[in-house]
């Protein structure tokens, strides 16, 4: 019993998502045992109805605040928690439904729900830092497996996650992609943050930014390289 | 607790689901021993996707829709291809076709090996979690976790990634796999038929509870094959003959209050089933020889419509997707073009596939340009959520007696049947459903 008492608890929130960060941690077939032997599943309803009470030593939280009940619901699970990350693009941005943030809210609901009035739903779609601290955002649409478990060893092993904040472009040089953009094909690379290990662009796709802005991300710039780029292939 | 004559109002209430995709609960409510009312509620937050899409490049949806559900972006992706091909007039060749079915299938494997074994097992065995059950029977968890893991690799060799896969685009790929990519999947799906077979075996030796219903199944039916990726049919055992074009002539949707998804039904003639019970009960003679011989072994019947049997049936459509995925995979021959060019025109297009837990409908109306003027998105579990509500007031008054823990326990199970992702419910949003 003690020996089970002393394991740190895991805690695992769904907000306003598609589930699929979460099931990024189902999907680490390879670790999931393993980290059930290192961990105390304590809640994460995709997974178990083992319910075990807070606090927790690490929480993830999937999705954004969207609903009255949901501004509620995260201050709790920031009081249960003493650390708490924030896991994919809805989580650490509003996701894709946060694309609503710029229309109006009554008439969109009213466009597509035929009795608007019950549903209970905020007019934008907002990140979990918008309504409590956040000690660490791991980006993503989804997240990538590899980072999120290297987010939970480190934050059990008591030390900072090692995540890098640089663009997609230099995964792209790591892995002897050739460059979509020299070849006029629109590509986000340039702004958007690495951690896809360059996947589009492998497929001779553009990036469309899964992982959220880079560090320093200039997007002014990009338009104009985008342009420079279009010329260069019509010209070519 | 001391019997009483007074009439008395009993619930039977589950607040927050778990092992199941995205967010519900459960209220029986009975009366004087009768049950009164059910609800399946659904919280998960709206997130308005089909109002999100209009205005938006036709080539989009793919990418868009996939959001809908982590768990099956995969049929998000096929469906939305296919009417936004219709919309174009193209069809894309066999070659394409037959990579997407093999996309499709690793989805499969990986849904259907999640639900089996972490989500729906335990329920049967009695454990909160497949990793409790790992405690005891280890071996069967580590099976099926690289049965699950080699759903995603296809998916990923396929689709670029398992959740989301970036290599689909409306008309193909961006990039066709080489073929040594897809033999050296080969060695694995053997391994995972066979582990799939055991799999059948393994769930036919569960109990189930006496339950049975006289069902209306619905399910898209697919040219000389088991269906999964493409069909311009849907049929039912009870009649329905109709193409995908005619879908919201036979099926209208209401907006409960209880519920953030609305309920589809079929027009003067309610609720139906879709899924692996439909699939099975309607296209069990296109299942290959290995699939059929491992329902017959497990003495599966016919038509199952006791819906706690569904695990048998998942496992013989696991059976049935690693059979598929290894046909694929040894006759594959790269397209001569990963895609084919989608030029837009005004239309409408409709798109219909079998996602894990049943028909996933997509219905596009495209301006001249290509922009999205109108969206309309049916998942699976919207269809099943009368079916299931109706589930959970039969069983109820069958099992009545059972002690509260107990009936809970079933009636979360009895949801459970239907692999519920209600993430992807709460996602379709449609106009002029409401008649009122």
């Amino acid at each position: 019993m003690s020996a089970v008492a002393v394991k740190p608890k895991l805690s695992v929130w769904k907000f306003s998502s598609c589930d699929g960060c979460q099931l990024s941690l189902l999907d680490c077939e390879d670790e999931l045992l393993a980290i059930a032997g290192e961990v105390e599943i304590a809640y994460f309803l995709e997974a178990t109805s083992r319910e075990i009470e807070g606090p927790y030593d690490v929480t993830l939280v999937e999705g954004s605040v969207a609903t009255p009940h949901d501004v509620e619901r995260i201050k709790q699970v920031r009081e249960v928690s003493k650390v708490l990350v924030a896991i994919g693009a809805c989580a650490t941005a509003g996701g894709i439904q946060a694309l609503r943030n710029a229309a109006d809210a009554d008439e969109l609901a009213a466009s597509v729900y035929p009795h608007p009035e019950y549903l209970s739903s905020l007019a934008t779609s907002t990140p979990i830092s918008e309504h409590v601290r956040v000690d660490f955002e791991l980006p993503g649409c989804p997240i990538s497996k590899a980072q999120l478990l290297e987010v939970l060893t480190a934050f059990l092993a008591g030390r900072r996650p090692r995540i890098p904040s640089y663009a997609v472009c230099v995964e792209c040089k790591r892995r002897g992609t050739p460059c979509l953009l020299v070849q006029g094909i629109p590509c986000l690379g340039p702004i958007t943050r690495a951690g896809c290990d360059a996947l589009c662009p492998s497929y001779h796709r553009g990036c469309f930014g899964c992982f959220g802005p880079a560090e320093s991300a200039n997007p002014a710039a990009l338009p104009l390289e985008l342009r420079s780029s279009f010329r260069e292939a019509l010209h070519a | 607790m001391p019997e009483t004559t007074a009439p008395k109002t009993r619930e039977i209430r589950t607040d927050y689901l778990a092992r199941v995709e995205g967010e519900g609960g459960m209220l029986v409510t009975l009366h004087d021993g009768a049950v009164e009312d059910v609800k399946l509620r659904i919280y998960e937050p709206p997130r308005f996707f089909e109002g999100l899409l209009r205005g938006r490049p036709f080539t989009e949806a793919p990418d868009v829709t996939a959001r809908i559900c982590g768990i099956c972006p995969v049929a998000y992706q096929m469906s939305s291809c296919l009417a936004m091909e219709e919309v174009c007039g193209v069809e894309v060749p066999p070659r394409i076709e037959a990579l997407r079915r093999l996309l499709y299938c690793g989805e499969w494997i990986e849904s259907h090996a999640l639900h089996v074994y972490l989500l729906h097992a335990p329920d049967f065995l009695g454990y909160d979690s497949a990793i409790e059950l790992a405690s005891v029977a280890p071996d069967v968890v580590e099976k099926a976790l690289r049965l699950k893991k080699l759903g995603n690799r296809l998916m990923t060799v396929v689709g670029g990634r398992e959740v989301h896969p970036i290599n689909v685009r409306v008309g193909g790929f961006y990039r066709a796999p080489e073929p040594a990519e897809l033999a050296a999947l080969e060695p694995e799906l053997v391994w995972a038929r066979d582990a799939a077979l055991d799999t059948v075996a393994w769930a036919a030796t569960l109990d189930f509870p006496d339950f049975e219903h006289d069902y209306e199944f619905v399910a898209l039916a697919q040219e000389g094959r088991y269906p999964i990726d493409r069909g311009r049919r849907l049929v039912s055992n009870k009649g329905l003959d109709i193409e995908i074009s005619e879908f919201f002539e036979h099926v209208e949707e209401v907006h409960v209050e209880h519920s953030n998804a609305l309920h589809a039904r079929l027009r003067e003639r309610g609720s139906y089933l879709v899924g692996p019970l439909a699939r099975y009960a309607l296209f069990r003679d296109l299942l290959s020889t290995t699939a059929l011989e491992a329902a017959e072994a497990a003495g599966l019947e016919e038509v199952v419509r006791n819906p706690f049997k569904s695990i048998v049936v998942r496992a013989v459509e696991l059976v049935e997707a690693a059979e598929e995925a290894l046909r694929i995979v040894r006759t594959y021959q790269p397209p001569e073009q990963p895609f084919v060019e989608c030029t837009p025109r005004a239309g409408v297009g409709h798109g219909c596939t079998e996602a894990p837990r049943g028909i996933l409908y997509h219905r596009y109306e495209l301006a001249a340009d290509g922009s999205i003027a109108d969206a309309k998105i049916v998942p699976p579990t919207s269809q099943n959520q009368g079916q299931i509500e109706d589930d959970l007031h039969r069983f109820v008054t069958a099992y009545v007696q059972l002690p509260e823990d107990e009936l809970r326990w079933k009636c979360e199970q009895a949801i459970r049947n239907y692999d519920p992702c209600i993430s992807c419910a709460t996602h379709f949003l449609t106009l002029d459903v409401e008649r009122s």
